[in-house]
């Protein structure tokens, strides 16, 4: 090779380099935080139920079957979006989901579920959000799929959509499902 | 406390408005007005939360601390500059920590089992990091070696008598 070409070389391998990154940027969210749960167990918790603060469920009490965590809040916008897709397609994951209100006033709370409907088959408050730092949440919508005894499968940030719950979400509660039997 | 979004980047505190002052000030509240516009959301503002620090080292150490600590909601301020409530809460919770007895070191590791290394801005040695580490050594050693061979290239044709017969302008650009 002519030696002078080298310099040409060298930039064609930059320029390559930086159309990789922009290619691998647009099928990975750089700003996704890898969530070190996955494979741990679901961390303890103790949270009042958004419906009566008398009443207090425990990580315990949701073990024994699966179950999707959504974090969700009224204030969140994104949330909304997600909202509707719960109220359509929630039944069809076949396992429990349970709403984690997450810093958001009770009162607000209600209102968005009443005038949103409720998706959910218990919702759990933590305004706060000290129990939501020890799940790594980073904010609102975030979704955990937890196994029967209690180990965190699988997290997703920013709204589920049909195709999230198609291709991330349905597939590994059937593998759930089967491995528990 | 309430009133944040995944999508809240970019919180402006007035104290920013006022920091400029003239051209400098209208340049940095239209800089401003477009991160506002960008993110379509604005953020309600909190002052940051002040912490009863009992002495000028705590507070110093903390301040070093939370310097090192990456905001998970406003993912390019660290925990000490941002204004996302959940920036706050670490910050107390750091802060309770230290209040406890706990190392820098253990509080990182509190931190990194809930948020992984993506909360620390200074990336830990380990297997998936070591490209991030060394990499730049890497380019180094192999810019260093294609020098290497152009050198030795060169001095075994400077030894035959027809390019040692070129001036050295020529010589230059000559690679």
């Amino acid at each position: 090779m002519n030696p002078r070409l080298l310099p040409f070389a060298g930039f064609v391998l930059v320029l390559a380099l930086l159309g990789f990154g922009i290619w691998w940027s647009q099928y990975h969210d750089l700003r996704e935080v890898p969530s070190p749960l996955i494979g741990k167990a679901a961390p303890a918790f103790s949270l009042p139920t958004l419906d009566d603060p008398e009443r207090r469920v425990t990580n315990l009490d949701l073990a024994g079957e699966p179950y999707l965590l959504n974090v969700f809040a009224s204030w969140c916008f994104a949330c909304r979006e997600e909202h509707s897709i719960l109220m359509n397609d929630g039944k069809q994951l076949g396992i429990k989901l349970v709403g984690f209100n997450y810093k958001d006033e009770p009162a607000d709370a209600k209102r968005w579920l009443a005038q949103f409907g409720n998706p959910y088959d218990l919702i759990i408050a933590d305004l706060p959000g000290d129990v939501a730092i020890d799940f790594g949440v980073t904010g609102a919508p975030e979704s955990f799929l937890v196994d029967a005894q209690g180990i965190v499968r699988y997290k997703y940030i920013s709204p589920i959509t049909p195709e999230v719950i198609a291709t991330q979400l349905l597939p590994r509660i059937a593998a759930m499902k089967k491995g528990a039997k | 406390m309430i009133g944040a979004s995944t999508i809240a980047c970019s919180a402006v505190s007035p104290s920013t408005l006022r920091a400029g002052r003239g051209r400098g000030r209208r340049f940095c509240a239209l800089l401003c007005l477009c991160a506002l516009l960008a993110c379509g959301f604005a953020a309600p503002v909190f002052a940051i939360d002040p912490l009863p620090f009992k002495d000028r080292a705590e507070e110093q150490r903390f301040q070093a601390l939370a310097k090192q600590l990456r905001c998970l909601q406003c993912q390019n301020e660290s925990l000490e500059d941002s204004n996302a409530p959940l920036a706050a809460d670490l910050r107390r919770d750091v802060f309770e920590q230290m209040q406890a007895g706990k190392s820098d070191e253990e509080i990182k590791r509190w931190l990194t089992a809930r948020y992984s290394d993506f909360v620390l801005y200074d990336p830990p040695l380990h297997g998936g990091t070591w490209l991030l580490w060394f990499g730049p050594l890497l380019v180094l050693a192999a810019g260093a070696g294609a020098v290497l061979v152009t050198v030795r290239r060169r001095a075994k044709a400077g030894a035959s008598p027809q390019t040692a017969a070129r001036p050295a302008s020529d010589v230059e650009d000559d690679w």
